[in-house]
């Protein structure tokens, strides 16, 4: 009996689907079009992010040791800068290395000649473990460290970083739920264009004893199928679409230094969110739909 | 069994369709609800297939209570009842026997137990040479009889035929008439709500009428017990 149920379930949510072609068609159309936009966003957000972390790992703070220190005093500071919170490691610079560098920079070093390493000064080059707190790592850095002398950062640099972040995280859910209310809507109308169309169907199945789970399921299914197909169709453009525009960007000129994530690395986690979405865009869509025909 | 215990029903509107109506069927009886427009048939009718709950009072149908009843159980004690209306309410792209195994099918029915039961109800009602007919090619009185058949095919405790003969001619009324008498000798109970004075007094069944949310008689004194 129940697989019999199971079948006719199958069957009606089929032959409904080919009897209402072109919403099915149009529904279909609408889910791609919305889950190709979430999707997106989705890879933009974990672009930048991606890209956001290299540059973190890249952003450093430099807090210079008082010149009162010898070098091994200032060595001795090295735990006291580790156990900062936000540190991740701080490495130490002696200001016979730091001339050397900062000489190196330059093509001629006839500019230099008769300067030495006492203009400089023992530093640490700070790593932080998150850049968003650099404002309260440059504080403790400033005043909790005996024997630091002072300490440069890119503040404004690494704000900027975190505003990008934020706005790109929030654009992207925004615009993912948006998007995601308009699919739940859509898919809603179409279905219940079907329940219109099959309402007497529906009040003889109520009037002769049909459970409102027994009404409802067909029309799951039906929703379910197009959700499924909306969310394998969308994968793939989606997937060929990101391969182009990856492809442009990294060739690009003057754009060349960014680094994209390999699609196949996401493949999984977008696969499985578009078929979440797609899947709860149809089975929710239809029981939105079929709702009001159960109330009796 | 039906039965109405002080049944008052009124609408959101302020409309008081029922004003404390009992009245009891039996297993087995046939009975003519009779009673002009607007006397509160329909209103019965909706409180027997539970579309509607009473406002107060108490509505017992096949032993389901459906005053107090969960909704969830209203498809099993819709199972107990096969309802017949004036426009049959076929689906007009399925054939007369998809028609009438679409009844049990929806309530779970096995393949096995549709092909038996299905041409039984079919010749019971005179339609088994009719049956990979589709609605528009039958006449009215056929079309009620497939509707008859649909309300029958799960057996029933209760029929109930919601002006059944309204549109056909007189000769086709009397033969669904007769069909509904030969259907409630076979056991199952029949509740018949019509208009039609002559088909009434055609057969000494029990008549309840009722008007403005009343009964105003039940016995067997026929139509005129509502004139009066």
């Amino acid at each position: 009996m129940r697989g019999n149920r199971f079948g006719y379930y199958i069957r009606e949510g089929v032959s409904s689907i080919f009897n209402h072609g072109f919403m099915s068609f149009a529904s279909v159309c609408i889910i791609v079009a919305c889950l190709l936009i979430m999707g997106s966003f989705t890879l933009l957000a974990i672009n930048v992010d991606n890209i956001i972390d290299t540059m973190e790992s890249q952003n450093e703070l430099m807090a210079f040791v008082d010149d009162s220190l010898t070098e091994e005093q200032g060595r001795a500071l090295e735990p006291v800068i580790e156990a900062l919170p936000n540190v991740d490691r701080a490495v130490f610079i002696t200001r016979e290395k730091a001339w050397e560098d900062f000489v190196e920079t330059y093509e001629n070093p006839r500019f230099f000649e008769g300067l030495n390493s006492d203009v400089t000064r023992d530093r640490y080059v700070v790593y932080l473990d998150d850049i968003s707190k650099m404002q309260e790592t440059y504080d403790a850095l400033s005043t909790q460290v005996e024997g630091i002398a002072w300490v440069r950062a890119h503040l404004e640099i690494s704000q900027g970083f975190v505003r990008i972040r934020n706005v790109v995280t929030l654009v992207s859910m925004g615009l993912v739920a948006v998007l995601f209310v308009i699919s739940l809507f859509i898919m809603s109308n179409t279905i219940k264009l079907t329940t219109v169309e099959r309402r007497d169907e529906i009040a003889i199945m109520k009037m002769v004893g049909a459970t409102s789970t027994f009404i409802r399921w067909p029309f799951v299914v039906q929703g379910l199928i197009l959700g499924l197909i909306g969310a394998l169709v969308s994968f793939t453009l989606e997937w060929g679409l990101y391969q182009l525009l990856a492809q442009q960007l990294v060739s690009g000129a003057g754009i060349s230094f960014l680094s994209v994530i390999p699609f196949y690395k996401v493949s999984i986690p977008i696969l499985i969110a578009f078929g979440v979405v797609g899947l709860g865009v149809g089975v929710i869509g239809s029981s939105l739909a079929i709702k009001n025909y159960l109330k009796v | 069994m039906v039965q109405f215990t002080d049944v008052f029903k009124s609408y959101e509107n302020g409309t008081k369709a029922l004003r404390g109506i009992s009245f009891t069927i039996n297993d087995g009886e046939f009975v003519f609800l009779v009673g002009p427009s607007g006397s509160g048939k329909t209103t019965v009718i909706k409180l027997l297939t539970g579309e509607i709950a009473p406002t107060d009072g108490t509505v017992m149908v096949n032993d389901y209570n459906l005053s107090t009843m969960k909704f969830s159980k209203m498809p099993y004690m819709r199972r107990t009842l096969g309802v017949v209306f004036q426009d049959y309410r076929l689906i007009e792209d399925k054939t007369v026997y998809e028609n009438v195994a679409f009844a049990m099918r929806v309530i779970g029915a096995s393949g096995k137990e549709i092909r038996r039961r299905v041409p039984y109800v079919l010749e019971l009602v005179g339609l088994d040479t009719r049956t990979r007919r589709r609605p528009q090619e039958l006449s009215g009185g056929e079309q009620q009889r497939v509707a008859i058949a649909r309300a029958l095919v799960n057996n029933p405790k209760l029929i109930i035929a919601d002006e059944p003969t309204g549109n056909l001619d007189p000769a086709r009324s009397l033969e669904i008439m007769m069909l509904l008498q030969k259907i409630n000798e076979l056991g199952t109970t029949v509740l018949v709500v019509t208009h039609e004075k002559e088909l009434v007094e055609s057969f000494s069944k029990r008549v309840i009428a009722i008007d403005a949310g009343k009964i105003i008689s039940d016995g067997m004194d026929g139509y005129y017990s509502y004139e009066r």
